[in-house]
């Protein structure tokens, strides 16, 4: 069961990461991302990560495709997109190699022996629980980096895509510099 | 039972799409969305190798490659509003200002 499980799962994910990659109509693209990252979550439950599988959902599921769909109202949707590919069976090659090649740089290490569990989980602990020991013990300073690393990009989204996006952002405002000399002014 | 191998094969070919896909299209949006590929393969091997060793380490770079994922999305979502509003176009070839 967990074997027809796996190799459903991957069959499903690599063609719907193939139709992302593939189409040129970006509804199609996200449609088929989303669906691609439910699948992603269903891998996690078959390693009885259950609490990364729940995050996988509501973060990758629920906010970043939420995002995608609100930015996709700025954009031309509907349109084709055009691109001119100059060579596409060189980029196909360069990508496997790549990646054949990473593939081995990061399976090497594991292949070895002797790999002991820095921090093995807990015993008599279902995984939430061990997750959340592990967590607030061993990561508590990278998890707070990420909570202010997450607010500084919360910051960063609502100024970017703020109410004022007709003005640039890099070019200085006229009737504010003006403002400025004449407050300038009124100190003298 | 299933191998760990047979995860980090399905997790390399995951991260070879997302590469083939940054290399092939000139969409920014499309760019970003085989950026979010890649990052999913690489959390497919944290998890299967936190699994197989027993060891929740994995687990946490996960998390952490999630949260990365998630603000990276918002700020970039945003800069590209911004270069939409500007220049009317999303296509790379077009944006090239820079030529020599």
């Amino acid at each position: 069961m967990e074997q027809f499980a796996f190799y459903l799962f991957s069959v499903l994910t690599i063609g719907l990461f193939l139709v992302t990659v593939l189409s040129n109509n970006v509804l199609y693209a996200m449609t088929s991302l989303a669906a691609g990252m439910v699948i992603i979550s269903g891998f996690f439950f078959i390693l009885g990560a259950d609490f990364l599988g729940v995050v996988q959902l509501i973060v990758y599921v629920g906010a970043v495709m939420a995002l995608y769909s609100f930015g996709m109202m700025f954009f031309d949707a509907t349109r084709e997109i055009k691109e001119k590919n100059s060579n596409a069976y060189l980029v196909f090659f360069l990508g496997g190699m790549i990646a054949l090649l990473l593939v081995v740089m990061f399976s090497a290490p594991i292949m070895g022996e002797g790999i002991v569990a820095m921090y093995p989980s807990p015993e008599g602990a279902n995984n939430p629980q061990a997750v959340g020991l592990v967590l607030f013990t061993k990561y508590l300073v990278p998890f707070e980096v990420a909570a202010v690393m997450l607010l500084v990009a919360m910051i960063a989204g609502i100024i970017l895509a703020g109410k004022k996006m007709d003005d640039s952002l890099t070019t200085k405002d006229e009737n504010h510099e003006e403002e400025m000399t004449f407050s300038l002014k009124d100190v003298r | 039972m299933i191998e760990l191998s047979h995860y980090l094969v399905v997790s390399g070919i995951l991260f070879s799409i997302g590469v083939v896909g940054v290399l092939r299209r000139k969409n920014l949006l499309m760019l970003f969305f085989a950026t979010e590929i890649m990052l999913n393969a690489a959390n497919i091997a944290f998890a299967a190798v936190s699994s197989y060793y027993g060891d929740l380490s994995g687990q946490m770079f996960a998390f952490f490659i999630i949260a990365v994922a998630a603000s990276e999305v918002a700020v970039g979502l945003g800069l590209l509003i911004v270069l939409y509003k500007k220049q009317g176009t999303l296509d790379l070839d077009d944006l090239a200002v820079m030529k020599g």
